[in-house]
């Protein structure tokens, strides 16, 4: 892959974050609902909205504002929270770093059992356990989060001798026990509906591998079962596996939404909600651009490890 | 149509389509209580011969709120999802039909607003909108319109090369003629099948909303509402929010089965 491509691929991420901006200012801003009001009560008087407005340069035209606050956040200014006066940077920093543990053990989770069900359902083509699997994945993959979530809790975390904590954060650096001990049951339910959607790709995925050509061919040469499926099948059907997992990123980061705020998890999810029901503007703006940058360039890193895994991928 | 049915998965789907179609086309009807009565005597009780699937926290009969409120569940996602098709194939054909510079900006916009997880970009809209059934319904329908409008453009544009196109052109027939009578018809496949499947996402996100507490509200039987209310008493009572799930689960698993086997049918036909 030539140096050029990848210039042109960071170009088009950034591009892309920059239509994000233009897009989460235009949300936050055409559509009704007064931040002003939202800060002082429906009781507030007219001239205080108006002094608030003027006090936080809400009453300047729409233009404007985008243009300060884009060239704020260039410069790394971004911004004070409304409602806990507080800088962006420092609200959203520590929630960042708590949701980016929770969605690695998750992933960590998903790739470890979603890629290995898929191969060996697709192994098994057609048998009892290829079909038990099937039908554990499409169940999996139309639970939504919140379900999953509110039955794990139902199971694990009954009061009276519960296995497992029902919510709440501890700081690995704390106790790593602590931690892995509540972030189990968020991890799980994050973990349900993409291990399921993974492992049915992967299984079809592999399925196109194994029913290839040079697969019939490895076999028609007399090569033995173990061979073929080691030396050819896994390592074509691995690629096409970080496609499918890079894909469903942008689900977990969605899902993180939800299960965090069931689970107390102190992440990115649960501040976005505390800031949207507070139309807190400069905390909703920063975490919509930080979620989009985080799909964005996984998406351009997975390109990057697929090209790697697959030398027939060739990126001009 | 016999190849949909002949494949199990398309059969189960369709099984499972019919009983949800039921129960949004006959639901109220067929609710054996009102599903608003309180009935203090029997709160939180399980399953029983009066009471199917139990009642609530306020004895309220599980399954005729269930009944009830399939239509606010069900119509939810496939309103969003119609809505959402529509305007995304508009987008996605004018941006395959028209090309250059304009297919360009609509493209790298979509890109852009691809990025935004659908979840978060159905919040955004949904907070600003004001929580409720229909705003929510609009929110989806607008965080499903990019993903749709690029599969409806590039639905368009390995159309337009095909023979009947070129025959067409080489007929010398208007632009209106050729889009209308020779590429949506054969565009329209994988877009019907995508959005069938896309019917269980809305399910999904919208019984999520109703959960947050940003979708339907109450007194709404809506599954996930049903859902978020009942979770005080959870522990109590495990079926309470059991069922509505279970609910949610079965019905985007039917969208599911019946869009894949659709896809099987219709779309992939002679890969294989």
């Amino acid at each position: 892959m030539s140096p050029a491509y990848l210039l042109r691929r960071l170009l088009a991420v950034i591009l892309v974050l920059w239509i994000v901006t233009i897009a989460v200012f235009a949300i936050t801003m055409v559509l009704p609902g007064n931040a002003a009001i939202m800060i002082l009560g429906e009781y507030a008087t007219p001239d205080q909205v108006a002094a608030l407005e003027e006090r936080l340069g809400l009453n300047r035209p729409a233009a404007v504002q985008y243009f300060e606050w884009l060239f704020n956040l260039l410069q790394g200014d971004l911004g004070m929270s409304l409602r806990l006066s507080l800088p962006v940077s420092e609200v959203v920093g520590s929630a960042f770093a708590n949701s980016a543990m929770l969605a690695a053990t998750a992933l960590v989770t998903v790739t470890v059992v979603a890629v290995p069900l898929g191969i060996f359902a697709a192994l098994k083509r057609g048998t009892k356990t290829d079909l038990g699997i099937s039908f554990l994945a499409y169940t999996g993959t139309a639970m939504p989060e919140f379900v999953t979530a509110t039955l794990l809790l139902v199971i694990f975390a009954a009061p009276g001798n519960p296995l497992l904590p029902a919510g709440g954060f501890i700081p690995p650096g704390e106790s790593i026990a602590g931690f892995f001990h509540h972030v189990i049951l968020p991890a799980g339910a994050l973990s349900f509906i993409l291990t399921a959607h993974i492992a049915r790709q992967v299984r079809s995925e592999m399925s196109d591998v194994l029913s290839s050509d040079y697969i019939r061919a490895a076999r028609l040469k007399g090569m033995r079962e173990r061979r073929v499926v080691r030396g050819h099948a896994l390592p074509n059907s691995l690629a096409p596996a970080v496609a499918v997992i890079s894909l469903d990123i942008g689900y977990l980061l969605g899902g993180i939404i939800v299960v965090e705020e069931i689970f107390a998890w102190p992440g990115l999810g649960r501040l976005l909600i505390l800031a949207l029901e507070n139309r807190d503007l400069p905390v909703i703006q920063v975490i919509t651009l930080l979620l989009a940058m985080v799909y964005a360039l996984t998406n351009l890193i997975s390109d990057l490890v697929i090209a790697a895994l697959d030398p027939r991928v060739r990126y001009e | 149509m016999s190849e949909l049915v002949r494949s199990p998965t398309g059969m189960v789907g369709l099984a499972l389509l019919s009983v949800v179609a039921v129960a949004v086309v006959f639901g109220s009807v067929l609710a054996p209580y009102d599903p608003q009565a309180f009935h203090p005597a029997v709160r939180l009780t399980g399953p029983s011969a009066a009471h199917w699937l139990g009642t609530d926290q306020f004895g309220r009969d599980i399954f005729s709120r269930l009944l009830t409120g399939a239509s606010s569940t069900i119509l939810f996602g496939v309103g969003a999802t119609a809505l959402g098709v529509l305007a995304g194939s508009v987008i996605g054909v004018t941006a395959g039909v028209v090309g250059g510079w304009v297919d360009s900006v609509i493209m790298r916009t979509l890109d852009g607003l691809l990025a935004v997880p659908d979840l978060l970009f159905t919040l955004l809209i949904v907070t600003f909108l004001g929580g409720g059934a229909g705003e929510a319904m609009l929110a989806v329908a607008v965080a499903f319109t990019p993903g749709m409008a690029r599969i409806a453009r590039s639905s368009v544009l390995s159309i337009r090369t095909r023979e009947y196109v070129l025959a067409a052109v080489a007929r010398d027939e208007s632009q209106a003629y050729i889009i209308g009578q020779e590429v949506i018809p054969n565009a329209i496949g994988p877009i019907i099948v995508e959005a069938t499947i896309r019917v269980s996402f809305a399910i999904m996100i919208g019984a999520t909303l109703g959960f947050l507490g940003l979708g339907a509200q109450p007194p709404s039987t809506e599954w996930g509402l049903m859902v978020a209310e009942a979770r005080q008493y959870m522990y109590r009572s495990p079926w309470v929010v059991a069922v509505p799930g279970i609910a949610i689960a079965v019905s985007a698993l039917g969208f599911n089965l019946f869009g894949d086997a659709l896809r099987d049918a219709f779309v992939t036909r002679g890969r294989r």
